[in-house]
């Protein structure tokens, strides 16, 4: 293997990595601001997909600039589903444990059913996007356009996240929610509104990914699956509720698998970045950047 | 006067528990003695077909019951063991001749003994991380059997047709011994569970879902209490497994094992009610007929009707009767077991 093969890998396994670290980043948010696992998230990324599909077919307009709608789009699902769904399964007394699984698990699988009712289970793919079908070459390595132009978008994502949580009133509003939820409607702060908002984040986060996806990836009913066990694999990793942990445990699998394809049939790529995950769980539960 | 009617109440209300245990178990040999004579009356292919998956589903979601109802371990990676079972008997058949009544034993304590090892490192987990443990290690194993040779990779195995019998457990005319032997897995685990109710082992199970901490300050091992509930729950739905590739005479890692297995192994006793008697025979008897009869009427299962009334139902129990189905009817009364006032000896019932 010459080294320009292994920067090769190593690069698109990181161009990877990046797309899988946005899409933990909702996950994550959610989790840590109100202890929920969201199990619809890959159904979220699908129907990002499959919005940017319908939009770029009815309006001709390039996926990039269908961003901003997608991600509006997204956030009022997340908000809604928020509204109708969750507040329910966290007031329900009998069961609990399992109402918190079952419930956004059910949505998942109705979101699936519905993509699979109205587009069919056919594969889809964008064509003849901005993007499409061009490669850059820096220092001799390869990088197809769709790739680099999803992994800067994540990047600029990423910054606004952390800006968002970090440097805002909101920002502060969901830090404190987070620690103590009872405590904050005591100061004046709507709880249920800062956990709306939160799911509206996680779900806009999740639908960036969606629209940079879709512009290299084909889209199908059961195409989140796939990303979503790899981002409950970063989340867990990373520690569920660290944004910084999402982002390098993103890079990581990204690379991990990139590499494993070097050693073991492509078909067999996820088995390496699982037995790392269930690797992590026998030495750290709670994950690299997880507080106990 | 609601002084004086609590010592008088206080003795029936300890009885109550002894008479519902026996009207569970009245009304389990009523239902068996109606479904060993029901089929005899139906001679359509088709009701037969759904008959025998909707027993399948009963013992299935029973033995997941045990684990995800009793004990609370939400598994959401059951189709694992399902297949794992079907894997064994079927390969000890086609590789080493043993005969799939045999081979069935042999999968059902290959499939405790794969839990045991997945549920070490998992039960350091719990709740929502547990759950997707699960379904990371089965999606692992599915990965693994699709490409593995030895095994059929993903072009699967046929089973061979060695005439027909019990000790093959093949049958080609007729499907009837298949609904019995599926019918006489869900009565075994029906008792088993009435017997889990009433056991030491119930108690301590219950106690870990219900509070893992108390209950371990009460001296219930909790790290053991969950390692018998995960392997009696395995063995029956790997036995299940195998039955079932005796039934269809082929088995692939898609039909044996993927993860929409798993949803329809847990989603019975979900509907129904999650660790109750009653709660996984009562769902599938809901879910799998309405399954089949949608599939049949508004279009093949490419179409996603199956998965929008999977996903509408589990949201609907979910939040506004977790309790489930059998909580509609109080068939079990677990949840409020105070409402029974017929049961007073007498004059009790104006005390409401």
């Amino acid at each position: 293997m010459t080294a320009e093969t292994l920067a090769q890998v190593v690069v698109s396994g990181l161009l990877t990595g990046m797309i899988y670290a946005l899409i933990a980043a909702g996950l994550s948010l959610i989790f840590g601001l109100m202890d929920v696992v969201n199990f619809a998230h890959g159904e979220f990324l699908m129907t990002a997909m499959y919005a940017t599909f319908v939009l770029y077919i009815t309006l001709s307009i390039d996926p990039l600039f269908l961003l901003p709608m997608v991600a509006v789009f997204l956030f009022a699902i997340g908000v809604v589903v928020y509204r109708v769904l969750i507040v329910r399964a966290l007031s329900v007394k009998v069961n609990s444990g399992m109402v918190q699984i079952f419930a956004t698990f059910g949505l998942g699988i109705f979101l699936r059913g519905i993509a699979q009712f109205v587009f069919s289970p056919d594969f889809k793919s964008l064509r003849g996007t901005m993007l499409s079908d061009k490669t850059v070459s820096v220092l001799g390595v390869f990088m197809p356009l769709p790739q680099l132009a999803a992994s800067l978008v994540c990047v600029v994502a990423f910054i606004g996240l952390w800006l968002l949580t970090t440097k805002t009133h909101f920002g502060r509003a969901l830090e404190a929610t987070r620690e103590d939820s009872e405590a904050v409607a005591l100061i004046g702060v709507d709880r249920h509104f800062i956990f709306a908002m939160g799911w509206g984040i996680g779900a806009a986060t999740v639908g960036v990914a969606g629209v940079m996806l879709s512009t290299f990836y084909y889209i199908s009913p059961g195409v989140g699956v796939t990303f979503a066990l790899i981002a409950y694999v970063v989340v867990a990793l990373g520690g569920f509720g660290s944004l910084p942990g999402a982002l390098v445990a993103g890079l990581a699998i990204g690379l991990v698998e990139a590499l494993t394809t070097l050693l073991i049939p492509p078909s067999l790529k996820q088995v390496g970045v699982f037995g790392l995950y269930l690797l992590v769980l026998f030495v750290r539960p709670r994950g690299l950047f997880g507080n106990l | 006067m609601a002084t004086f009617s609590m010592p008088a109440s206080l003795p029936a209300g300890l009885d109550l528990g002894e008479r519902r245990r026996r009207r569970q178990a009245l009304s389990g040999l009523v239902v068996l003695a109606i479904l060993l004579v029901l089929p005899l009356g139906i001679g359509d292919v088709y009701v037969r077909n759904i008959l025998i998956l909707t027993l399948m589903y009963t013992a299935l979601s029973q033995a997941w019951n045990i684990l995800g109802g009793y004990c609370g371990q939400i598994s959401l990676g059951h189709a694992l063991y399902f297949g794992i079972g079907a894997y064994v008997s079927t390969l000890l058949f086609t590789k080493f001749g043993v005969p799939p009544m045999l081979g069935m034993v042999a999968a059902g304590f290959v499939a405790a003994l794969i839990a045991l090892v997945v549920s070490w490192p998992c039960f350091r987990l719990s709740g929502h991380y547990y759950a997707i443990a699960t379904i990371v290690i089965a999606e692992i194993v599915y990965l693994l059997f699709l490409n593995w040779d030895w095994v059929g990779g993903a072009l699967g195995i046929n089973v061979p047709f060695r005439g027909e019998s019990w000790v093959s457990f093949q049958f080609r005319t007729a499907k009837l011994p298949y609904y019995y032997a599926f019918l006489g897995l869900a009565a075994v685990l029906w008792l088993a569970s009435y017997w889990i109710e009433n056991s030491k082992w119930g108690f301590y199970w219950r106690a870990v879902k219900d509070n893992p901490i108390a209950a371990q300050s009460l001296g219930v091992r909790l790290f053991r209490s969950k390692m018998v509930a995960a392997a009696a729950s395995a063995f029956f739905t790997g036995i299940g497994g195998s039955f079932y590739a005796q039934f269809v005479a082929y088995i692939d890692p898609d039909s044996m094992m993927n993860a929409q297995l798993s949803i329809l192994i847990c989603l019975p006793a979900v509907l129904g009610g999650i660790g109750t008697l009653w709660g996984p025979a009562v769902g599938a008897a809901v879910l799998i007929p309405l399954t089949e009869v949608t599939r049949s009427y508004i279009g093949g299962s490419g179409s996603g009707t199956d998965l929008i009334l999977y996903g509408v139902l589990i949201m609907a129990v979910a939040t506004l009767k977790p309790e489930g189905l059998t909580g509609l009817f109080r068939i079990d009364g677990r949840i409020k077991p105070a409402a029974a006032p017929a049961t007073g000896p007498s004059g009790s019932t104006h005390a409401a």
